[in-house]
């Protein structure tokens, strides 16, 4: 059993001046002050990558700037899955007894940090470095292509990943920390500025600043009572050439595991909180997962299912799409949120029951899967 | 008879097979991804095949490719039961039976399919 204790997020979008230390800094001191933890009570840091800071070390690094001497301590790097991912492996560390108290964070000025285009070719590099890049490849369009087949196979359309776009900022609308606050029309996404068909710019996620961070304990630190009750993975390829078919991937498997841990059924949940890159990325998952059919998350966006307020609230801080993406930070913003929820700390945004919440982060192109199950009990 | 292969700048798509399990694969390597049997065979792709998705890229990611934008990649699967990335004319959509020739992008070879 493993209880996040305490979160922190730092707004996203443009913070100039700050670096990834700073970053992962701020987000690190509000989670420690949310866990009622001072910084003796860490015993465990794992933390992501930031590619405006690439280190051999970035854990130690950070320990030693923040000031934490842990017994454990190292980063990994799984792409967009890495802040899910840090959360299982340090769900399975207090659980196994290897730390009491592990800080998981992360934080990147991915957006003034670099130019655009070296973020975007830094991003690409996902891609494959002889078959595909060369080819001018961008992660827009690895995922333009899995949405045209998607789009073929399922028969969704440009008008329902407007959807989720307008969804998503109708959420960060109500966040102070989002990136994105002006509300948008399906009108204005179609309208949006074309970048790798059919993605359009208001289908893809923003480049930001940002940190975000949160403690895992092995026993309650203060009045919250939020577990980790189950996790997953599945990894079914790397590269979007190589993948065994572009419309079923790993999420599936990867929540049944996680699932079968926590001993519920995905539609179980009332909150979820899946990634969202593009729009045809939260499109794929919540349907590969079953939290919408084949082709119908557009509608249920639309009937207002996935609102605060609906049948199954998701990304209610307005998603990588709108609230932001920081690299690693980004997906566990949608982790800090699904704490806030869950301990009733959403303010305007709360959810009118949200006690069981499944969590799917994926990286790559639909390569690398990670879920997660937190309940509040 | 020499392999021609785009990323040796040749005008030819190389794929590789496995002589003990018979798999078919595209990024090569010295070994079977399935079986793990050394020494793959390396074969010459006809370079026909099928569009199985695509995407018109208005967005470049360097300004050396912002000159040659919008460009349409595509994913196709060769005849021979192997998937690759390539660039092909834009009017091309899923399920179009197409073939490759071989064209510079940004001083690089590439492989270019037209529809057949």
């Amino acid at each position: 059993m493993s209880f996040i204790t305490g979160v922190g997020l730092t707004p996203f979008g443009k913070h100039p001046g700050k670096g990834t230390l700073d970053l992962m800094s701020e987000a690190a001191a509000a989670a420690l002050v949310d866990a009622h933890l001072e910084r003796r009570g860490i015993d465990g840091l794992v933390c992501g990558y930031s590619t405006t800071m690439p280190h051999l070390m970035l854990s130690t690094v950070f320990a030693e700037h923040f000031g934490l001497k842990p017994q454990y301590a190292h980063a990994i790097q799984l792409g967009g899955a890495t802040g899910f991912a840090m959360a299982m492996l340090a769900h399975h560390l207090v659980e196994s007894g290897v730390a009491k108290n592990i800080l998981v964070v992360a934080g990147e000025n991915r957006l003034t940090g670099q130019s655009r285009d070296s973020a975007i070719q830094t991003l690409a590099q996902v891609g494959h470095p002889v078959y595909e890049v060369p080819l001018g490849a961008t992660i827009p369009a690895y995922y333009g292509l899995l949405a045209s087949r998607y789009m073929r196979e399922y028969g969704s359309s440009e008008l329902d990943f407007a959807e989720l776009a307008v969804l998503m900022r109708r959420h960060a609308c109500m966040h102070p920390g989002a990136q994105f606050r002006e509300p948008i029309t399906t009108d204005a996404v179609l309208a949006s500025k074309p970048i790798a068909s059919p993605l359009k710019l208001l289908d893809c996620c923003p480049v930001s600043d940002g940190g975000a961070a949160f403690v895992i304990s092995r026993e309650r630190t203060n009045e919250f009572s939020v577990r980790i009750r189950g996790t997953g993975q599945a990894h079914t390829h790397q590269h979007v050439s190589a993948a065994p078919s572009l419309t079923r991937f790993g999420a599936a498997a990867s929540v049944a595991k996680a699932c079968d841990a926590a001993g519920i059924k995905p539609r179980d949940a009332d909150y979820a909180a899946i990634y969202d890159s593009f729009t045809i990325t939260l499109t794929i998952l919540l349907e590969e997962i079953g939290l919408a059919p084949r082709g119908g998350a557009g509608k249920l966006a639309r009937d207002g299912h996935f609102n605060h307020d609906g049948k199954l609230p998701l990304n209610t801080h307005g998603g990588l799409l709108s609230y932001g993406h920081c690299g690693v930070g980004g997906a566990m913003a949608h982790l800090v949120e699904t704490h806030k929820q869950l301990t009733g700390r959403a303010g305007n945004r709360q959810a009118k029951k949200a006690s069981l919440a499944l969590l799917h982060g994926d990286g790559g192109v639909l390569s690398s899967h990670v879920s997660l199950i937190v309940s509040s009990s | 008879m020499t392999i021609l292969d785009w990323t040796q700048s040749g005008d030819g798509i190389a794929y590789q097979t496995c002589s003990a399990c018979q798999s078919v694969w595209y990024f090569h390597r010295s070994f079977c991804p399935d079986c793990g049997k050394g020494e793959p065979v390396i074969r010459q792709a006809s370079g026909a095949g099928t569009v199985h998705a695509r995407t018109l890229v208005a967005r470049a990611p360097t300004e050396e490719l912002r000159a040659h934008a919008p460009y349409l990649i595509l994913l196709v699967d060769a005849e021979e039961g192997f998937r690759l990335m390539a660039h092909g004319d834009p009017a091309l959509q899923i399920g179009d039976k197409v073939r490759a020739r071989f064209t510079d992008l940004a001083g690089r070879k590439i492989p270019y399919f037209e529809k057949i």
